[in-house]
């Protein structure tokens, strides 16, 4: 117990002492929380389109009013013809093209109305897609309102759809609970790794190694001094939220950072095993890139799990990042409680310790 | 304890690397309270025997014993009870001397006190006293190597392993550091020293001489330069070291 508190002031000594660790700690989390929640949205804006408008009625009128005016489009031009409107879209002058058949307008009455088509530049897939399906809407509603003024109801109304948890669907709410967890593993995972290999560059990993020092108190007094950087950067940023985007968080501030806890030291277990395991600075980045590259992007931290394909899905399992995700999301916009999390609480505890365990485990003093 | 009982006791010692072998079945002994000299051209495998001694690494074959546990199944016993100091300086440099002290004091489990203690003892010796709260790695080399020996010592270990400790560092300072040695091994201490320096050599007790992972020679310095007739430890030394098949 003692050489555990005499091993954790020399760790301490040493983080406030490098001139480069404790500002990357506060500046790094805060550059990612000003500026990232702006510009990773996946709330499509601003997409060119070119109509082309073969039936010149009042409704064809109104559909294209109503694109000009939305914030979604930027209306290109009006073209005679579809060719005219494809060589623009080849060109990469627009992203979607809409076009509206001859008698569209006289056709709505009829049994088989007439359907305007739409061409979406599919190379950006996310513009073209989204773009796709916002024209089809601005259509949709177009007629509906039309069909309101004229005191009819459309027999087929759209349906309306109530976003829970986050009403207006606002993208950077999804984002920030991710980019804390981003930051929880960069952080917590590339520094006790680099720490680690640190002392076995400089050899002092041999002068600590022929001590009598017990091996799990040498690895807790690597491992608590992240864990505690963890929670402290995850407060900064939980500040930022609220401060800066207006985000508090729906649950316990509790039962987050116990979720923040356990994950964060899943992480620095694997940082701490990940250096045991290499020899010098570059093997240890590389591996831990690898590691943290899968799990930014196989958690459901960006996109959805439930989209992955089945055998992806159940890789995700074994992804520590996973359950945090999940537990961030529900705790930080649906106020879950650990109850309904307990699932998440339990694999992530079971994480931690076999991380840590193993972390303690491949750490050898004799070889 | 008595005079002449075996510190450290190695038997048939191996090591390989794959298929190089760096250390070759070598045996020896050495008595409590003896300078003993662990010499041998770079590669000989001077380094990795001590670190076999040291439970830094596993044998490959053979057996030894160091302040009576076995280096095999014991190593955590022998390291209590043993100091070493490597050949690269591995104190920590963004720590101040009196901090690394008071950290290796820690770990070994002596009280606060007793650390403070022996730190203002030590510092008085070396002359360190106005440097407690320097930086380690704004020591010159010679300073540093005398604080790592400090530090190697501060537990009153029965034996300390010191793998080249003067390498690179001026005549004067070496002089000093040898009589450090001398200090210790007059309390008690075992030393168990590589060194290239071969006046070093002359001062050691005993001193065995390495030659591609075995030991050519063994003996105090005027019995070896009887039986090999030569004038000197350092003639003896080139009379060995020519016969080798491999350097660095």
């Amino acid at each position: 117990m003692r050489t555990l508190l005499v091993l954790l002031d020399k760790e301490f000594r040493q983080f406030f002492r490098n001139p480069f660790l404790p500002r990357v700690v506060i500046i790094f989390p805060l550059m990612i929380m000003f500026v990232i929640p702006w510009v990773t949205t996946l709330d499509v804006r601003h997409i060119d389109v070119a109509v082309v408008d073969h039936d010149r009625s009042q409704t064809s009128r109104r559909i294209v009013c109503k694109i000009a005016a939305s914030d979604y489009f930027t209306l290109r031009g009006v073209e005679a013809d579809y060719g005219a409107a494809l060589r623009r879209l080849e060109a990469g002058d627009v992203d979607a093209i809409l076009e509206i058949p001859d008698r569209f307008e006289r056709s709505l009455a009829a049994a088989d109305p007439e359907w305007v088509s739409i061409a979406a530049n599919g190379v950006n897939a996310l513009k073209g897609s989204l773009g796709g399906q916002y024209l089809a809407a601005v259509v949709g509603e177009t007629l509906a309102e039309l069909a309101c003024e004229r005191g009819e109801t459309l027999p087929n109304a759209a349906p309306i759809v109530q976003n829970r948890y986050n009403p207006t669907l606002e993208y950077r709410y999804y984002m920030i609970p991710a980019l804390m967890i981003m930051l929880l593993v960069m952080l917590c995972g590339f520094l006790p790794a680099l720490n680690l290999v640190g002392e076995k560059e400089a050899g002092t990993i041999e002068q600590m190694n022929v001590t009598p020092v017990n091996r799990w108190t040498f690895a807790l007094a690597k491992l608590i001094p992240f864990w505690l950087i963890g929670l402290v950067v995850l407060g900064l940023v939980m500040i930022v939220a609220r401060v800066v985007y207006g985000l508090a968080p729906e649950g316990s501030p509790g039962a987050i950072f116990l979720a923040a806890a356990l994950f964060v030291f899943t992480m620095s277990g694997l940082g701490f095993g990940v250096a045991n395991g290499s020899s010098n600075m570059q093997q240890t980045m590389f591996v831990m890139f690898f590691f943290v590259m899968i799990f930014i992007l196989m958690s459901g931290l960006i996109t959805p799990v439930e989209s992955m394909p089945r055998w992806a899905q159940g890789l995700t399992r074994v992804l520590p990042p996973r359950y945090f995700v999940d537990a961030m999301r529900a705790l930080y916009l649906k106020g879950a409680t650990i109850a309904d999390l307990w699932v998440e609480y339990v694999a992530l505890t079971l994480f931690a310790l076999l991380f840590n365990g193993w972390a303690a485990l491949s750490y050898r003093k004799q070889r | 304890m008595n005079e002449h009982e075996a510190v450290i006791s190695v038997r048939e010692l191996t090591k390989r690397f794959g298929t190089f072998t760096a250390v070759d079945g070598i045996s020896f002994e050495v008595r409590r309270g003896e300078i003993f000299g662990f010499l041998g051209a770079n590669g000989a495998g001077k380094t990795t025997a001590m670190r076999m001694l040291c439970g830094l690494s596993y044998p490959t074959s053979g057996s030894g014993r160091v302040a009576g546990y076995d280096i095999v199944t014991q190593s955590e016993c022998i390291k209590r009870r043993i100091g070493y100091m490597s050949q690269r300086f591995s104190l920590y440099d963004d720590l101040t001397v009196l901090e690394n002290i008071r950290l290796f004091g820690g770990i070994y489990g002596l009280a606060p006190g007793a650390i403070l203690r022996r730190a203002v003892e030590l510092l008085g010796r070396l002359g360190f006293r106005r440097e407690a709260r320097t930086r380690v790695g704004a020591l010159p080399l010679g300073w540093k190597q005398k604080l790592a020996f400090a530090v190697a010592t501060l537990h009153r270990p029965e034996v300390v392993f010191l793998d080249e400790p003067t390498g690179g560092v001026d005549p004067v300072t070496r002089r000093q550091f040898w009589e450090l040695i001398y200090e210790a091994a007059a309390g008690g201490t075992t030393i168990f020293v590589t060194t290239h320096y071969m006046d070093e050599a002359e001062y050691c007790s005993r001193v065995s001489i390495m030659v591609d992972g075995r030991i050519r020679a063994l003996g105090t310095p005027a019995e070896l330069k009887r039986r090999f007739a030569v004038g000197t430890v350092d003639e003896l030394f080139r009379l060995l070291a020519r016969g080798a098949t491999r350097s660095e």
